[in-house]
Protein backbone atom coordinates (compact mmCIF):
# COMPACT_ATOMS: atom_id res chain seq x y z
CA UNK A 1 0.00 0.00 0.00
CA UNK A 2 1.78 2.86 -1.23
CA UNK A 3 1.22 6.56 0.71
CA UNK A 4 1.29 9.36 -1.08
CA UNK A 5 4.28 12.08 -0.07
CA UNK A 6 1.86 14.20 2.11
CA UNK A 7 0.30 11.39 3.80
CA UNK A 8 4.12 9.77 4.66
CA UNK A 9 5.14 13.41 5.65
CA UNK A 10 2.14 13.30 8.02
CA UNK A 11 2.91 9.82 9.52
CA UNK A 12 6.87 10.98 9.73
CA UNK A 13 5.66 14.04 12.55
CA UNK A 14 3.40 11.67 14.16
CA UNK A 15 6.00 9.19 14.84
CA UNK A 16 8.60 12.40 15.78
CA UNK A 17 6.11 13.89 18.44
CA UNK A 18 5.10 10.61 19.79
CA UNK A 19 8.99 9.66 20.22
CA UNK A 20 9.08 13.48 22.16
CA UNK A 21 6.50 13.20 24.29
CA UNK A 22 7.27 9.15 25.08
CA UNK A 23 10.53 10.61 26.43
CA UNK A 24 9.67 13.41 28.24
CA UNK A 25 7.25 11.36 29.91
CA UNK A 26 9.83 8.73 30.95
CA UNK A 27 12.26 11.35 32.31
CA UNK A 28 9.28 13.44 34.19
CA UNK A 29 8.60 9.78 36.11
CA UNK A 30 11.63 8.26 36.55
CA UNK A 31 13.21 11.40 37.69
CA UNK A 32 12.97 11.55 41.64
CA UNK A 33 12.11 15.30 41.31
CA UNK A 34 12.34 16.15 45.19
CA UNK A 35 15.86 14.91 45.64
CA UNK A 36 17.11 16.85 42.13
CA UNK A 37 15.34 20.15 43.50
CA UNK A 38 17.24 19.48 46.95
CA UNK A 39 20.75 18.72 45.40
CA UNK A 40 20.33 21.28 42.23
CA UNK A 41 17.75 24.11 43.59
CA UNK A 42 17.34 23.68 47.42
CA UNK A 43 15.00 27.00 48.37
CA UNK A 44 16.01 27.58 51.18
CA UNK A 45 19.11 27.03 50.20
CA UNK A 46 18.62 29.89 47.38
CA UNK A 47 17.00 32.48 49.20
CA UNK A 48 19.42 32.63 51.98
CA UNK A 49 22.00 34.02 48.59
CA UNK A 50 20.14 36.64 48.55
CA UNK A 51 20.49 39.88 48.20
CA UNK A 52 24.26 39.33 48.03
CA UNK A 53 23.89 37.60 44.85
CA UNK A 54 22.64 40.44 42.83
CA UNK A 55 24.29 43.39 44.81
CA UNK A 56 27.57 42.15 45.00
CA UNK A 57 28.37 39.11 42.58
CA UNK A 58 26.18 40.15 40.02
CA UNK A 59 26.87 43.94 40.67
CA UNK A 60 30.26 42.69 40.05
CA UNK A 61 30.28 40.54 37.14
CA UNK A 62 28.51 43.37 35.13
CA UNK A 63 31.18 46.00 36.47
CA UNK A 64 33.77 44.36 36.00
CA UNK A 65 33.08 42.99 31.80
CA UNK A 66 31.33 46.38 31.38
CA UNK A 67 34.84 48.30 32.23
CA UNK A 68 37.09 45.69 30.59
CA UNK A 69 34.52 46.31 27.42
CA UNK A 70 35.03 49.69 27.28
CA UNK A 71 39.00 49.46 27.31
CA UNK A 72 38.99 46.67 25.40
CA UNK A 73 37.09 48.65 22.74
CA UNK A 74 38.85 51.69 23.50
CA UNK A 75 42.65 49.83 22.69
CA UNK A 76 40.91 47.73 19.97
CA UNK A 77 39.77 50.93 18.29
CA UNK A 78 43.26 52.04 18.33
CA UNK A 79 44.83 48.90 17.66
CA UNK A 80 42.48 48.78 14.65
CA UNK A 81 43.45 51.58 13.22
CA UNK A 82 47.34 50.49 13.74
CA UNK A 83 46.54 47.98 11.37
CA UNK A 84 45.64 50.16 8.81
CA UNK A 85 48.01 52.25 9.46
CA UNK A 86 50.61 53.22 6.54
CA UNK A 87 53.36 53.18 8.87
CA UNK A 88 54.56 49.26 8.61
CA UNK A 89 55.89 49.27 12.25
CA UNK A 90 52.09 50.37 13.95
CA UNK A 91 51.06 47.61 11.68
CA UNK A 92 53.60 44.89 13.21
CA UNK A 93 53.08 45.89 16.29
CA UNK A 94 49.49 45.66 16.61
CA UNK A 95 49.48 42.52 14.34
CA UNK A 96 51.84 41.10 16.88
CA UNK A 97 49.35 42.07 20.10
CA UNK A 98 46.81 40.49 18.82
CA UNK A 99 48.32 37.48 17.33
CA UNK A 100 49.51 37.34 21.26
CA UNK A 101 46.41 37.95 22.95
CA UNK A 102 44.09 35.91 20.82
CA UNK A 103 46.37 33.11 20.75
CA UNK A 104 46.86 32.96 24.76
CA UNK A 105 44.12 31.69 26.86
CA UNK A 106 42.52 34.20 28.90
CA UNK A 107 43.31 32.62 31.88
CA UNK A 108 47.12 32.48 31.43
CA UNK A 109 46.72 36.65 31.06
CA UNK A 110 45.25 36.84 34.14
CA UNK A 111 47.76 34.82 36.25
CA UNK A 112 50.48 36.80 34.22
CA UNK A 113 48.67 40.14 35.15
CA UNK A 114 47.94 39.23 38.88
CA UNK A 115 50.72 37.57 40.05
CA UNK A 116 53.68 39.27 37.67
CA UNK A 117 52.77 42.54 37.60
CA UNK A 118 53.58 43.19 41.45
CA UNK A 119 56.84 41.57 40.84
CA UNK A 120 57.80 42.56 37.70
CA UNK A 121 57.18 46.41 38.30
CA UNK A 122 57.67 46.58 42.16
CA UNK A 123 56.39 49.71 43.57
CA UNK A 124 53.45 50.47 40.84
CA UNK A 125 50.55 49.59 41.77
CA UNK A 126 47.39 48.50 39.35
CA UNK A 127 44.80 51.09 40.38
CA UNK A 128 41.78 50.17 41.72
CA UNK A 129 42.99 46.61 42.79
CA UNK A 130 41.15 43.89 41.35
CA UNK A 131 38.69 45.72 39.55
CA UNK A 132 41.73 47.78 38.03
CA UNK A 133 43.34 44.14 36.97
CA UNK A 134 40.31 42.16 35.87
CA UNK A 135 39.84 45.50 33.65
CA UNK A 136 43.33 45.64 32.07
CA UNK A 137 43.86 41.54 31.73
CA UNK A 138 40.25 41.11 30.41
CA UNK A 139 40.00 44.33 28.32
CA UNK A 140 43.80 43.09 26.69
CA UNK A 141 41.76 39.72 25.63
CA UNK A 142 38.55 41.50 24.17
CA UNK A 143 40.51 44.28 22.60
CA UNK A 144 42.53 41.43 20.12
CA UNK A 145 39.30 40.30 19.33
CA UNK A 146 37.62 43.81 18.74
CA UNK A 147 39.99 45.29 17.10
CA UNK A 148 39.89 42.79 14.08
CA UNK A 149 36.15 42.98 14.15
CA UNK A 150 36.16 46.80 14.05
CA UNK A 151 39.27 46.62 11.01
CA UNK A 152 36.61 44.21 9.11
CA UNK A 153 33.93 47.34 9.85
CA UNK A 154 36.21 49.98 8.52
CA UNK A 155 36.92 47.95 5.64
CA UNK A 156 33.77 47.25 4.75
CA UNK A 157 32.33 51.04 4.23
CA UNK A 158 32.62 51.85 0.70
CA UNK A 159 35.84 53.18 -1.10
CA UNK A 160 33.18 55.58 -2.01
CA UNK A 161 32.53 57.40 1.56
CA UNK A 162 36.34 58.04 2.66
CA UNK A 163 36.17 59.66 -1.67
CA UNK A 164 33.87 61.55 -1.14
CA UNK A 165 34.64 63.32 2.40
CA UNK A 166 38.27 63.61 1.07
CA UNK A 167 36.87 65.79 -1.92
CA UNK A 168 34.71 67.68 0.21
CA UNK A 169 38.49 68.91 1.19
CA UNK A 170 37.99 66.62 4.92
CA UNK A 171 41.55 65.32 6.22
CA UNK A 172 42.09 62.02 6.28
CA UNK A 173 41.85 62.36 9.88
CA UNK A 174 38.84 64.07 9.79
CA UNK A 175 36.70 61.73 7.46
CA UNK A 176 37.77 58.88 9.23
CA UNK A 177 36.41 59.72 12.49
CA UNK A 178 33.37 61.63 10.88
CA UNK A 179 32.19 59.34 8.40
CA UNK A 180 34.23 56.10 8.44
CA UNK A 181 34.27 54.80 11.65
CA UNK A 182 30.93 55.57 12.58
CA UNK A 183 30.02 53.77 9.58
CA UNK A 184 31.73 50.89 10.79
CA UNK A 185 30.79 50.95 13.82
CA UNK A 186 27.26 50.60 13.05
CA UNK A 187 28.44 47.65 11.13
CA UNK A 188 29.93 45.73 13.66
CA UNK A 189 27.61 46.46 16.68
CA UNK A 190 26.39 42.43 16.48
CA UNK A 191 29.26 41.20 16.50
CA UNK A 192 30.60 43.58 19.28
CA UNK A 193 27.65 43.03 21.28
CA UNK A 194 29.00 39.00 20.79
CA UNK A 195 32.01 40.21 22.34
CA UNK A 196 30.51 41.67 25.33
CA UNK A 197 28.90 38.10 26.12
CA UNK A 198 32.23 36.60 25.83
CA UNK A 199 33.89 38.77 28.11
CA UNK A 200 30.92 38.81 30.46
CA UNK A 201 31.48 35.00 30.83
CA UNK A 202 35.46 35.31 31.01
CA UNK A 203 34.76 38.00 33.68
CA UNK A 204 34.85 34.46 35.74
CA UNK A 205 38.19 33.75 35.66
CA UNK A 206 38.36 36.35 38.15
CA UNK A 207 37.49 33.15 40.06
CA UNK A 208 41.52 32.05 39.96
CA UNK A 209 42.49 35.32 41.14
CA UNK A 210 41.08 34.63 44.85
CA UNK A 211 39.23 37.74 45.67
CA UNK A 212 38.10 39.33 48.89
CA UNK A 213 34.24 39.60 49.45
CA UNK A 214 34.06 43.05 48.26
CA UNK A 215 35.11 41.79 44.67
CA UNK A 216 33.46 38.32 44.39
CA UNK A 217 32.07 37.82 40.61
CA UNK A 218 28.87 35.96 40.28
CA UNK A 219 31.29 32.58 39.62
CA UNK A 220 33.08 32.95 42.57
CA UNK A 221 30.49 33.96 44.61
CA UNK A 222 28.53 30.50 43.51
CA UNK A 223 31.95 28.41 44.42
CA UNK A 224 32.07 29.78 47.85
CA UNK A 225 28.36 29.30 48.44
CA UNK A 226 28.96 25.54 47.24
CA UNK A 227 31.64 25.35 49.68
CA UNK A 228 29.81 27.00 53.31
CA UNK A 229 26.24 25.01 51.86
CA UNK A 230 27.82 21.51 50.81
CA UNK A 231 25.18 22.27 47.84
CA UNK A 232 24.66 22.88 44.13
CA UNK A 233 21.94 25.47 44.54
CA UNK A 234 24.47 28.55 44.73
CA UNK A 235 25.85 27.43 41.38
CA UNK A 236 22.80 27.08 39.58
CA UNK A 237 21.43 30.63 40.82
CA UNK A 238 24.38 31.90 39.53
CA UNK A 239 24.61 30.44 36.58
CA UNK A 240 20.55 31.70 36.23
CA UNK A 241 22.35 35.52 37.02
CA UNK A 242 24.70 34.93 33.65
CA UNK A 243 21.74 34.45 31.48
CA UNK A 244 19.98 37.31 33.21
CA UNK A 245 22.58 38.87 31.40
CA UNK A 246 23.39 37.54 28.14
CA UNK A 247 20.50 35.95 27.09
CA UNK A 248 18.39 39.61 26.70
CA UNK A 249 22.30 40.84 24.83
CA UNK A 250 22.06 38.24 22.49
CA UNK A 251 18.28 39.08 21.79
CA UNK A 252 19.34 42.41 21.31
CA UNK A 253 21.73 41.31 18.80
CA UNK A 254 19.29 39.00 16.85
CA UNK A 255 17.30 42.59 16.73
CA UNK A 256 20.40 44.27 15.30
CA UNK A 257 21.13 41.63 12.69
CA UNK A 258 17.42 41.47 11.67
CA UNK A 259 17.60 45.13 11.04
CA UNK A 260 20.58 45.58 9.29
CA UNK A 261 19.28 42.69 7.08
CA UNK A 262 16.38 44.97 6.20
CA UNK A 263 18.15 47.82 5.78
CA UNK A 264 20.05 45.88 3.09
CA UNK B 1 40.04 85.04 -22.69
CA UNK B 2 43.00 82.91 -23.55
CA UNK B 3 45.01 85.28 -20.79
CA UNK B 4 43.00 84.73 -17.83
CA UNK B 5 44.06 81.98 -16.11
CA UNK B 6 42.21 78.16 -16.95
CA UNK B 7 40.15 76.67 -13.77
CA UNK B 8 41.25 73.56 -14.61
CA UNK B 9 44.52 72.88 -16.71
CA UNK B 10 46.14 69.53 -17.32
CA UNK B 11 49.48 68.76 -18.58
CA UNK B 12 50.77 65.84 -20.01
CA UNK B 13 49.69 63.52 -17.59
CA UNK B 14 49.91 59.94 -17.48
CA UNK B 15 48.60 57.44 -15.03
CA UNK B 16 49.03 53.64 -14.68
CA UNK B 17 47.93 51.12 -12.52
CA UNK B 18 50.63 48.90 -12.79
CA UNK B 19 51.58 47.99 -16.12
CA UNK B 20 47.91 49.13 -17.26
CA UNK B 21 48.33 52.23 -18.74
CA UNK B 22 45.31 54.46 -18.58
CA UNK B 23 46.39 57.74 -19.15
CA UNK B 24 49.00 58.38 -21.75
CA UNK B 25 49.59 62.07 -21.97
CA UNK B 26 46.51 64.56 -21.64
CA UNK B 27 46.69 67.76 -22.13
CA UNK B 28 43.57 70.10 -21.21
CA UNK B 29 41.95 73.14 -20.29
CA UNK B 30 38.97 74.53 -18.80
CA UNK B 31 38.13 77.61 -19.27
CA UNK B 32 36.64 79.73 -16.02
CA UNK B 33 32.97 79.07 -16.14
CA UNK B 34 33.28 76.59 -19.26
CA UNK B 35 31.09 73.18 -19.21
CA UNK B 36 33.79 70.81 -20.86
CA UNK B 37 31.67 67.38 -20.96
CA UNK B 38 34.17 64.53 -21.80
CA UNK B 39 32.75 61.51 -23.51
CA UNK B 40 34.27 57.99 -24.71
CA UNK B 41 33.75 54.23 -24.54
CA UNK B 42 34.28 52.20 -21.11
CA UNK B 43 38.32 52.49 -20.32
CA UNK B 44 38.92 55.10 -22.28
CA UNK B 45 40.41 56.75 -19.24
CA UNK B 46 37.77 59.51 -18.83
CA UNK B 47 37.15 59.26 -15.04
CA UNK B 48 40.57 58.04 -14.14
CA UNK B 49 41.23 61.54 -15.79
CA UNK B 50 38.39 63.51 -13.68
CA UNK B 51 39.69 61.72 -10.20
CA UNK B 52 43.39 62.81 -11.28
CA UNK B 53 41.81 66.39 -10.90
CA UNK B 54 41.39 66.73 -7.21
CA UNK B 55 43.87 64.44 -6.66
CA UNK B 56 41.24 61.00 -5.88
CA UNK B 57 44.33 59.23 -8.33
CA UNK B 58 47.83 60.46 -7.99
CA UNK B 59 49.03 60.72 -11.84
CA UNK B 60 51.89 58.44 -12.75
CA UNK B 61 53.50 62.12 -14.13
CA UNK B 62 52.28 65.18 -15.55
CA UNK B 63 50.80 68.60 -13.79
CA UNK B 64 47.32 69.82 -13.10
CA UNK B 65 46.85 73.30 -11.86
CA UNK B 66 43.41 74.44 -10.24
CA UNK B 67 42.90 77.70 -10.82
CA UNK B 68 46.79 78.23 -11.42
CA UNK B 69 47.91 76.45 -8.11
CA UNK B 70 49.43 73.31 -8.57
CA UNK B 71 47.53 70.47 -7.28
CA UNK B 72 50.44 67.81 -8.06
CA UNK B 73 52.70 69.65 -6.31
CA UNK B 74 53.62 67.61 -3.18
CA UNK B 75 53.85 70.54 -0.99
CA UNK B 76 50.31 71.26 -2.27
CA UNK B 77 47.45 71.99 0.58
CA UNK B 78 45.33 68.97 -1.12
CA UNK B 79 42.30 69.41 1.37
CA UNK B 80 42.26 73.12 0.64
CA UNK B 81 42.49 72.90 -2.74
CA UNK B 82 39.83 70.11 -2.69
CA UNK B 83 37.24 71.99 -1.14
CA UNK B 84 37.25 74.58 -3.77
CA UNK B 85 35.88 71.39 -6.27
CA UNK B 86 32.99 70.12 -5.78
CA UNK B 87 33.05 66.00 -7.19
CA UNK B 88 29.74 64.00 -7.89
CA UNK B 89 30.29 60.97 -8.25
CA UNK B 90 28.15 58.28 -10.29
CA UNK B 91 27.27 56.22 -7.05
CA UNK B 92 26.34 59.81 -4.74
CA UNK B 93 28.11 58.71 -1.83
CA UNK B 94 25.83 60.50 0.37
CA UNK B 95 26.76 59.66 4.19
CA UNK B 96 24.38 57.10 5.11
CA UNK B 97 24.89 57.41 8.99
CA UNK B 98 23.41 61.34 8.32
CA UNK B 99 20.69 63.38 7.62
CA UNK B 100 20.39 64.98 4.43
CA UNK B 101 20.61 68.04 6.71
CA UNK B 102 23.90 67.27 8.07
CA UNK B 103 25.56 65.51 5.01
CA UNK B 104 25.35 69.16 3.76
CA UNK B 105 26.45 70.69 6.75
CA UNK B 106 29.69 68.43 7.93
CA UNK B 107 32.03 69.54 5.75
CA UNK B 108 30.95 73.02 6.10
CA UNK B 109 31.94 72.81 9.39
CA UNK B 110 34.54 71.11 9.54
CA UNK B 111 36.38 72.11 6.92
CA UNK B 112 35.79 75.96 6.31
CA UNK B 113 34.70 76.49 10.08
CA UNK B 114 31.49 78.10 9.86
CA UNK B 115 29.04 77.87 12.54
CA UNK B 116 25.94 75.85 12.58
CA UNK B 117 23.37 78.42 12.12
CA UNK B 118 25.39 79.87 8.74
CA UNK B 119 25.86 75.92 7.73
CA UNK B 120 22.19 74.98 8.03
CA UNK B 121 21.17 78.37 5.89
CA UNK B 122 23.79 77.38 3.11
CA UNK B 123 22.14 74.07 3.08
CA UNK B 124 18.78 75.15 2.68
CA UNK B 125 19.83 77.20 -0.08
CA UNK B 126 21.13 74.66 -1.84
CA UNK B 127 18.26 72.18 -1.42
CA UNK B 128 16.32 74.72 -2.37
CA UNK B 129 18.12 75.12 -5.52
CA UNK B 130 18.34 71.23 -6.27
CA UNK B 131 14.14 71.20 -5.22
CA UNK B 132 14.11 69.10 -2.05
CA UNK B 133 13.77 71.63 0.69
CA UNK B 134 11.60 69.60 2.01
CA UNK B 135 14.05 66.34 2.71
CA UNK B 136 16.17 68.09 5.15
CA UNK B 137 15.52 65.43 7.86
CA UNK B 138 14.88 62.76 5.59
CA UNK B 139 17.79 60.13 5.45
CA UNK B 140 19.42 59.07 2.19
CA UNK B 141 18.29 55.34 2.00
CA UNK B 142 14.68 56.56 2.31
CA UNK B 143 15.99 58.73 -0.82
CA UNK B 144 15.38 57.58 -4.93
CA UNK B 145 18.58 57.92 -6.71
CA UNK B 146 17.31 60.78 -8.47
CA UNK B 147 17.15 62.68 -5.35
CA UNK B 148 20.31 61.27 -3.62
CA UNK B 149 22.07 62.54 -6.77
CA UNK B 150 20.75 65.66 -6.48
CA UNK B 151 21.48 65.92 -2.56
CA UNK B 152 24.68 65.41 -3.49
CA UNK B 153 25.17 67.99 -5.96
CA UNK B 154 23.74 70.35 -3.28
CA UNK B 155 26.40 68.85 -0.72
CA UNK B 156 28.91 69.74 -2.89
CA UNK B 157 27.89 73.18 -3.69
CA UNK B 158 27.59 73.91 0.07
CA UNK B 159 31.33 74.38 -0.17
CA UNK B 160 30.80 76.80 -2.60
CA UNK B 161 33.24 75.79 -4.85
CA UNK B 162 34.60 77.52 -7.76
CA UNK B 163 34.34 74.44 -9.95
CA UNK B 164 32.12 71.49 -10.23
CA UNK B 165 33.34 68.05 -11.54
CA UNK B 166 31.08 65.26 -12.51
CA UNK B 167 31.73 61.71 -12.67
CA UNK B 168 29.25 59.69 -14.75
CA UNK B 169 26.53 61.24 -12.64
CA UNK B 170 23.41 59.94 -14.02
CA UNK B 171 24.71 56.48 -14.97
CA UNK B 172 23.41 54.66 -11.72
CA UNK B 173 19.98 56.25 -12.43
CA UNK B 174 16.69 54.94 -13.63
CA UNK B 175 15.55 56.05 -16.82
CA UNK B 176 12.98 58.62 -15.76
CA UNK B 177 15.32 59.99 -13.17
CA UNK B 178 18.12 60.99 -15.12
CA UNK B 179 16.12 64.39 -16.06
CA UNK B 180 15.99 66.12 -12.66
CA UNK B 181 19.91 65.38 -12.01
CA UNK B 182 20.34 66.83 -15.83
CA UNK B 183 17.72 69.68 -14.96
CA UNK B 184 20.08 70.80 -11.86
CA UNK B 185 22.95 70.53 -13.59
CA UNK B 186 21.61 72.82 -16.58
CA UNK B 187 21.04 75.17 -14.28
CA UNK B 188 24.36 75.33 -12.53
CA UNK B 189 25.63 75.90 -15.74
CA UNK B 190 23.45 78.68 -17.00
CA UNK B 191 24.77 80.40 -13.67
CA UNK B 192 28.15 79.86 -14.82
CA UNK B 193 29.61 77.56 -12.75
CA UNK B 194 32.68 76.09 -14.10
CA UNK B 195 32.23 71.99 -14.79
CA UNK B 196 33.94 69.18 -16.31
CA UNK B 197 31.12 66.48 -16.60
CA UNK B 198 31.80 62.78 -17.60
CA UNK B 199 28.75 61.44 -18.87
CA UNK B 200 27.23 58.89 -21.51
CA UNK B 201 24.27 61.81 -21.72
CA UNK B 202 24.84 63.21 -25.36
CA UNK B 203 21.78 65.56 -25.28
CA UNK B 204 23.11 67.46 -22.52
CA UNK B 205 26.43 67.50 -24.35
CA UNK B 206 25.03 69.41 -27.12
CA UNK B 207 23.04 71.92 -25.09
CA UNK B 208 24.92 72.25 -22.26
CA UNK B 209 28.48 71.29 -23.48
CA UNK B 210 30.73 74.50 -24.38
CA UNK B 211 33.88 71.97 -25.66
CA UNK B 212 33.23 68.26 -26.23
CA UNK B 213 36.25 66.02 -25.49
CA UNK B 214 36.26 62.54 -26.75
CA UNK B 215 38.49 59.62 -25.73
CA UNK B 216 39.87 56.94 -25.84
CA UNK B 217 42.81 54.60 -24.94
CA UNK B 218 44.36 57.07 -22.73
CA UNK B 219 44.61 59.58 -25.10
CA UNK B 220 42.48 63.23 -26.53
CA UNK B 221 40.89 62.08 -29.51
CA UNK B 222 39.22 64.90 -30.64
CA UNK B 223 37.47 67.48 -29.16
CA UNK B 224 35.82 70.94 -29.95
CA UNK B 225 32.58 72.34 -30.18
CA UNK B 226 29.92 69.58 -29.23
CA UNK B 227 27.90 70.11 -31.74
CA UNK B 228 30.31 69.72 -34.50
CA UNK B 229 31.70 66.79 -33.41
CA UNK B 230 28.46 64.90 -32.16
CA UNK B 231 27.24 66.43 -36.13
CA UNK B 232 30.66 65.71 -38.11
CA UNK B 233 33.33 64.02 -36.09
CA UNK B 234 36.56 64.11 -38.07
CA UNK B 235 38.46 61.10 -36.27
CA UNK B 236 37.69 57.74 -37.36
CA UNK B 237 37.18 56.12 -33.62
CA UNK B 238 35.09 58.97 -33.20
CA UNK B 239 32.90 58.01 -35.80
CA UNK B 240 33.02 54.58 -34.58
CA UNK B 241 32.48 55.63 -31.14
CA UNK B 242 29.48 57.90 -31.56
CA UNK B 243 27.41 55.54 -34.20
CA UNK B 244 27.43 53.19 -31.71
CA UNK B 245 25.60 55.46 -28.97
CA UNK B 246 23.74 58.17 -31.15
Amino acid sequence: MAMSPRKRAQVSRYVQYTVLVAVVVALALSADWARLQSVFFDLDIVARQFPDVITVGLKNTVLYSASAFVFGLVLGLVLALMRLSQVGPYRWIATGFIELFRGVPALVVFIAFYFGFPTAFPGYAIPGGTFGIVTIALGLVGAAYMAETIRAGIQAVPKGQMEAARSLGMSQTRAMVSVVIPQAFRIVLPPLTNELILLTKDSSLVYVLGVSLATVELTSFGRQGLNTENNLSPLILVALCYLLITVPLSILVRRMEARAGRAR
Amino acid sequence: MSTSTPAIKVEDVHKYFGDNKVLTGIDLEVAEGKVVCVIGPSGSGKSTLLRCVNLLEQPTSGKIFVEGAEITDPDADVDKLRSRIGMVFQQFNLFPHLSVMDNLTLAQRKVKGRGSDEARTVARKNLEKVGLAERETSYPAHLSGGQQQRIAIARALSMDPDMMLFDEPTSALDPELVGDVLAVMKDLASEGMTMMVVTHEMGFAREVGDDLVFMDGGVVVEQGDPRKVLGDPQHERTKSFLSKVL
